[in-house]
C-alpha cells in the first residue's frame, strides 16, 4: 500500500529578506500504487516544492499529504529521493555512498556488502567501486545517486529533475536504465521535470502544473505503458501526445517567463 | 630537480648574503653573526641538550593548546551553524574578539594561571580558537541542503546527520581554519615564553639575547622558523590526503 494523496495543499515560500510568495495553491492529486507519475510545469511552478512536501523535507502548512493513508510528518526510508545535482557525499567513494543507506537500515555487514555489490552492477558501475564522485562523469554520478537511493529499497521513488544536468545522449541512456530498473523492482515514482518529451516517454500519467502559484491544470494519461522503448519516440501517437502536452504547457511557460523579473 | 633548485634559490641567496654581509664588515658581526657561526652555535645547543629540553617543552605546550583549540573550536563552530540559539549567543562574541591582538591576552593569562605551563597553553588555546571556530562555522553553514535531506531520507537521526554529513562536508573549511591556527600557535607560544621566562624556545632566545650570546640567539630563532615551516608543509601533506576526494 503506497498510494499517495495530496489534498488541498497550499504552500507559501518565505525567503529571508524578501516578500513571501504563494508557491502552491490548493493542489489535490492522487498517485496510484506502482504508477509512474510525472509532474510537468515551467520552472518556479512549485513542482519541486510538491515533491519536497511528499518527501517530508518541508512542513505541510495547509492541506494534507498522505502516504498509504498516513500523513507525512518527516523524511523516511519508504520514500527515496534523487536530486538534479546528484547530492552524493563527495568524501565517500561510490561503494561507501551506496552503503550509507544500508548502514542506516542496520542490516548485517555481509548483507550490506552483498546488496552494494548488486546495486553497483545494476547501474553498470563495476570497477568504479572505489572512485570518488569528483572522478565520475555526470551520468555516472547520477547512476550512483540512483543506486544509493534504491539501496534502501523504498516503495516510493521521488525524482527531482534527475536528468536535467545531463547531456542529451546520456539522458536518453538514463531513461532506458531507469525504465529497466523499475521493471525489475516495481515502484511508485513521482518524477518532476520541465521536459515534455521526457514526461511523455517515462510516465504513465502526466500532471501538468500552472505557473505560480502552482495548481494542477490537467492530468493526461500517456497510454504507452508496456510499449516503452526507443522505438516509441518515432511513432505518430507519441508525437501527438507530446504536441498535446506542449499546448497545455506553452501558455504557462510564457506566463512564467514574463513574470520573471 | 631543476624546479627544486629554482624554488629554493632565494633561500640559498639569503644564506650566502647572511654569511657575506657580516664577514665583509657591512654590519657589525656582533649584531648579525655570520650564518656559519649561528650553525656552529646550533650544534653546540644540540650537544648541550638545551635544544632538546626547551624544544620538547615548547612542543608539548603548543600541542596541548592547539589540540584543545581544535576540539573546542570545531564543536563550537558546528553547533553555531546548526543550532541558532548557539549562534545568537556566540557569534557576536566571535566578531567582537576577532580583531583583538591575540598576544594581548598573554598578561591576562599570567594573571589568571600564573607563571607556568598552564598560562602558555591557555594563550595558545585562546589565540587559536577563533580561526577554528570560524572555519567550522562557515563550513557547516555551507553544507548543501540536499546532502542533509538525502541522509534524513535514508533514515539518519539528527545527531547522525551532524556527525556523518555536516562535519565531513565542512572538512575543507575546518582544515583551512586549523592551518591558520597552526601558524598562530607558534607566534603565541614563543611570545608567551618570552614573557614567562622559565623554559621553552622563547625563553632560550630571550635569555641568550640578554646574555649577549647572539649566535646562539639566532640559532634559536632559526630553529623556531624551520620547525614552523616544516610543520606547515607536513600539515599540507596531511590535508591533501584527508581531502583526496576533491578530484
Amino acid at each position: 500500500m503506497t498510494g499517495i494523496s495530496f489534498h488541498e495543499v497550499s504552500h507559501t515560500y518565505r525567503p529571508p529578506r524578501s516578500a513571501p510568495t504563494l508557491a502552491l495553491e490548493r493542489v489535490s492529486l492522487d498517485v496510484r500504487e506502482r504508477e509512474f507519475l510525472a509532474l510537468l510545469g515551467p520552472s518556479g511552478c512549485g513542482k519541486s516544492t510538491l515533491l519536497y512536501l511528499l518527501g517530508g523535507f518541508l512542513p505541510v502548512e495547509a492541506g494534507a499529504v498522505t502516504v498509504a493513508g498516513k500523513p507525512v510528518t518527516g523524511p523516511g526510508p519508504d520514500r527515496g529521493i534523487v536530486f538534479q545535482n546528484f547530492a552524493l557525499y563527495p568524501w565517500k567513494t561510490v561503494r561507501q555512498n551506496i552503503l550509507y543507506g544500508l548502514e542506516k537500515q542496520r542490516l548485517p555487514r555481509a548483507e550490506r556488502e552483498r546488496r552494494a555489490r548488486e546495486l553497483i552492477e545494476l547501474v553498470h558501475l563495476g570497477g568504479f567501486d572505489n572512485s570518488y564522485p569528483a572522478q565520475l562523469s555526470g551520468g555516472m554520478k547520477q547512476r550512483v545517486a540512483i543506486a544509493r537511493t534504491l539501496a534502501v529499497d523504498p516503495a516510493i521513488l521521488l525524482m527531482d529533475e534527475p536528468f536535467g544536468a545531463l547531456d542529451a545522449q546520456t539522458r536518453a541512456l538514463m531513461h532506458e536504465e531507469l525504465l529497466a530498473i523499475i521493471r525489475r523492482t516495481p515502484k511508485t515514482v513521482v518524477f518532476v521535470t520541465h521536459d515534455v518529451r521526457e514526461a511523455v516517454y517515462l510516465a504513465d500519467r502526466v500532471a501538468v502544473m500552472s505557473a505560480r502559484p502552482g495548481r494542477i491544470k490537467e492530468i493526461v494519461d500517456t497510454g504507452f505503458a508496456g510499449e516503452k522503448g526507443p522505438a516509441l519516440t518515432g511513432t505518430r501517437a507519441f508525437a501527438d501526445k507530446v504536441e498535446h502536452l506542449w499546448d497545455l504547457v506553452r501558455g504557462e511557460a510564457i506566463l512564467a517567463q514574463t513574470r520573471r523579473d | 630537480m631543476r624546479s627544486a633548485v629554482v624554488r629554493y634559490s632565494p633561500l640559498l641567496l639569503l644564506a650566502i648574503a647572511w654569511e657575506a654581509v657580516p664577514r665583509l664588515g657591512l654590519v657589525d658581526p656582533d649584531t648579525l653573526p655570520p650564518l656559519s657561526a649561528v650553525l656552529r652555535a646550533w650544534i653546540g645547543l644540540l650537544r648541550d641538550g638545551d635544544l632538546a629540553v626547551n624544544g620538547l617543552s615548547s612542543l608539548q605546550n603548543l600541542t596541548a593548546g592547539l589540540v584543545l583549540a581544535i576540539v573546542v573550536g570545531v564543536a563550537l563552530g558546528v553547533l553555531m551553524a546548526w543550532y541558532w540559539p548557539v549562534e545568537v549567543l556566540v557569534n557576536p562574541l566571535v566578531r567582537i574578539l576577532y580583531p583583538l591582538p591575540r598576544s594581548a591576552l598573554i598578561p591576562v593569562m599570567i594573571l589568571w594561571f600564573g607563571l607556568g605551563a598552564a598560562s602558555k597553553i591557555a594563550a595558545v588555546f585562546l589565540g587559536c580558537l577563533l580561526p577554528v571556530v570560524i572555519g567550522a562555522f562557515n563550513g557547516a553553514r555551507g553544507v548543501e541542503q540536499v546532502l542533509i535531506w538525502s541522509a534524513r531520507a535514508a533514515g539518519a537521526t539528527s545527531l547522525e546527520v551532524l556527525r556523518e554529513v555536516v562535519v565531513p562536508a565542512a572538512m575543507p573549511e575546518i582544515l583551512a581554519g586549523i592551518r591558520n591556527a597552526l601558524a598562530l600557535s607558534f607566534i603565541l607560544l614563543v611570545a608567551a615564553e618570552l614573557l614567562i621566562s622559565q623554559r621553552g624556545m622563547g625563553y632560550l632566545i630571550s635569555s641568550f639575547g640578554e646574555a649577549g650570546a647572539y649566535d646562539a640567539m639566532f640559532a634559536g630563532v632559526l630553529t623556531v622558523s624551520a620547525v614552523g615551516f616544516f610543520a606547515d608543509r607536513l600539515y599540507l601533506l596531511v590535508m591533501g590526503w584527508a581531502l583526496r576526494w576533491r578530484g
